[in-house]
């Protein structure tokens, strides 16, 4: 099998509300950003290009065609498309890789949440004839999981404030975080329910930004002659789309994948781990099996700035920045889709 | 049995989704100068086309536009159909011409509404140009230009349609 | 020039669909329609509810219906203090995860109660119709609390 080379990310800073900027300029900067890292000059230098993004976040049919206009398709290129987040547009890239259709990917996620009503517009992903027309929110169905773990006596709302707080600590080194800040576990629990038993700060915030990534065989990074990891492991696993059919207070999909993609082969020291809701960063943890030696979520995670359709590729790209910088020799990256972790990928990402 | 009634086969689904959507700020520009009765394309740094509305990038060259083009409201049929059916929610009578049109200067075209014509005589290469509402209606949008109109000029010959340079002044009308 | 005005507008995105059912969950709505709430067994005994199509197992087509109770108990809860538009009830409400008597999965629907104090976990709840049933999930109004029904 083919060795895989992480070789380029960018990130746009997470914003609650970007303005005037359509889908091209979003997706436009982290491109050139990837292009410039490895010194190519647009998406023809790549064999393929794989995005993720979801038109309903905008309320934009088919707005992802209008992506292609930020690529350059002159001529055609070799070009896909997940209505999810873009760590599934890496996982595609993986095996166009890997079964011999393309030795280089380019891969991006861009999400403009701020102009609908992110929670209400995802509830419109449930069962049609049973729970969509009840438009049961996002936020609601966490909080049912929440209670669920909390009612376990396996996490307390203490747990989920320290998964708070150690996020808005740790985005205080991320440019790019949304929320940053020196909170403790007492002041979070002085705020008031958003709606119990989650607080605001158990909730990701809604932002706006686009990310951009390119992989390669590691015989192409080293032509390009530019530091890179190696993606030794990916998986992905799904479970069934009614909450009610799963054991919300684990994640077997989660557990599953991480034993297909590696986790445990080898010592690891860094974890991103896509949890938009507090108490789920706990059903990860626990899921991938994660000491307390492993640094989690060191970029402050998606509890400081969640990129909708772009912060599972997100995850990916922070591991690999870790690696390169020489932060980390050994990371693990995680993302997720659809109501209380349905979907999970689990990546594993090593120094060359 | 309870009821006579048959049983259920099917349920409505309506799905409302309510947003509040802002144009991009290529688009923004394009919208702002149209309210000032001018038509505001973008140049591409690397390949030198001309787009309108442009949405902040060259397709083609896949790079960013930043330099403002104005135009001329004056261009080249590229292509047209003449519409003979009822369109639900559009206003216009049939049969009524709808037209590729690409500016003087312009690379590319868009649609826009062919009348004052004889439809049957609407052709591709034919030389048209914008008719303006009145300034005090103007608004954000492309029906400023109530509709093209044909000018008494010789057709533009296929091969060059799209590649003319710009034809004059871009004034306010 | 630079051109600095922001142009915005609302709008609204409307999908007029309308659904066939297929034979389970029509007769799983036709139910509701006529006051009674049916799940259906599973391969592995489990009686599901509201029903899926298929085996959430062996993914076989499933046709063993069964009634199940109007009055159910409290798996999970949460409480909406700020309904949004969209939301079935408008005053605050709790979405709650009942398991049905005779069901052994929990369905989810929303919970009418005077105030999160008076929702809790175990807790006994029942099903209300509206008035005019249709054939729908909403033809469940919502669940009431059972008075002094603790299990």
């Amino acid at each position: 099998m083919r060795d895989i080379a992480v070789v380029a990310f960018s990130q746009s800073a997470c914003v609650a509300d970007i303005g005037a900027v359509n889908e091209v300029e979003l997706i436009m900067p982290q491109l050139q950003a990837v292009y410039a890292q490895v010194g190519l000059s647009s998406a023809q230098d790549v064999d393929f290009v794989c995005s993720g993004s979801c038109d309903y976040l905008q309320g934009a049919a088919f707005a992802f065609v209008a992506g292609v206009d930020a690529l350059g398709a002159v001529p055609p290129l070799k070009e896909s498309h997940v209505e999810m987040d873009a760590a599934w547009a890496l996982y595609e890239a993986v095996l166009k890789i890997r079964t011999g259709h393309a030795d280089s990917a380019l891969l991006y996620g861009f999400g403009k949440s701020s102009p609908g009503e992110l929670p209400a517009v995802l509830s419109q992903r449930l069962d049609p004839y049973y729970l969509a027309p009840l438009w049961l929110d996002t936020v609601s169905l966490a909080a049912l999981q929440a209670r669920m773990l909390l009612d376990s006596g396996s996490i307390t709302e203490s747990d989920m404030a320290a998964v708070v707080s150690r996020s808005r600590q740790n985005a205080q080194a991320n440019p790019l975080a949304q929320l940053a800040g020196d909170i403790g576990v007492a002041a979070l629990l002085q705020d008031d329910y958003l709606l119990a038993p989650l607080r605001r700060g158990d909730c990701a915030p809604v932002s706006d930004g686009a990310a951009a990534m390119i992989i390669a065989t590691v015989e192409q990074a080293r032509r390009w002659g530019v530091p890179y990891a190696r993606l030794t492991g990916i998986d992905q696993r799904i479970e069934s789309h009614n909450p009610c059919m799963r054991d919300l207070t684990d994640s077997v999909s989660t557990r599953q994948a991480a034993a297909a993609a590696g986790v445990h082969e080898a010592a690891l020291d860094v974890a991103e781990i896509y949890a938009p809701f507090s108490h789920q960063e706990i059903i990860l943890t626990r899921a991938l099996g994660l000491d307390e030696a492993i640094a989690v979520n060191p970029s402050g995670g998606v509890l400081a700035g969640n990129l909708m359709m772009a912060s599972g590729l997100a995850r990916v790209g922070e591991v690999f920045q870790r690696i390169v910088n020489g932060d980390a020799r050994r990371g693990v990256a995680h993302a997720t889709s659809g109501p209380c972790l349905q979907h999970n990928l689990v990546a594993v990402l090593e120094g060359a | 049995m309870s009821t006579a009634r048959p049983d259920v086969t099917g349920i409505e689904a309506p799905v409302y989704l309510h947003y509040h959507f802002t144009a991009g700020t290529a688009p923004a520009r394009f919208l702002v100068r149209l309210r000032e009765g001018l038509l505001s394309g973008q140049r591409c740094p690397r390949c030198a086309k001309v787009y309108i509305p442009a949405r902040g990038s060259c397709p083609a060259c896949g790079v960013p536009t930043t330099e403002e083009v104005l135009l001329p409201d004056r261009g080249t049929v590229q292509s047209f159909t003449i519409v003979h059916i009822p369109i639900p929610g559009n206003p216009i009578e049939p049969p009524y011409v709808v037209a590729n049109i690409v500016l003087d200067g312009a690379n590319i075209s868009f649609i826009h509404l062919l009348s004052d014509c004889v439809n049957e005589a609407v052709r591709i290469g034919q030389r048209v140009e914008a008719v303006w509402r009145p300034p005090e209606e103007w608004d954000y949008a492309m029906d400023n230009i109530r509709h093209f109109r044909p000018l008494d000029e010789p057709d533009v010959p296929v091969e060059r349609i799209g590649t003319l340079p710009v034809s004059g002044p871009a004034v306010p009308r | 020039m630079a051109i600095t005005e922001k142009l915005s507008q609302e709008f609204e995105l409307g999908f007029t669909y309308t659904r066939s059912t297929g034979p389970v969950v029509g007769r799983f709505l036709t139910g509701l329609r006529d006051g009674r709430v049916l799940g259906i067994r599973g391969s592995d005994g489990r009686v599901l509810v509201p029903p899926p199509e298929y085996d959430p197992v062996t993914a076989e087509a499933l046709s063993d219906w069964v009634e199940v109770g109007q009055e159910g108990t409290v798996v999970s809860w949460c409480w909406v203090s700020e309904p949004r538009a969209s939301h079935p009830l408008q005053q605050p409400f709790a979405w709650v995860m009942v398991r049905l008597d005779g069901a052994d999965v929990p369905m989810i629907h929303c919970l009418q109660a005077p105030s999160a104090e008076a929702v809790s976990t175990g807790a006994r709840v029942r099903v209300t119709w509206v008035a005019e049933p249709r054939g729908h999930i909403t033809d469940i109004r919502c669940f009431v609390p059972v008075p002094g029904g603790v299990s």
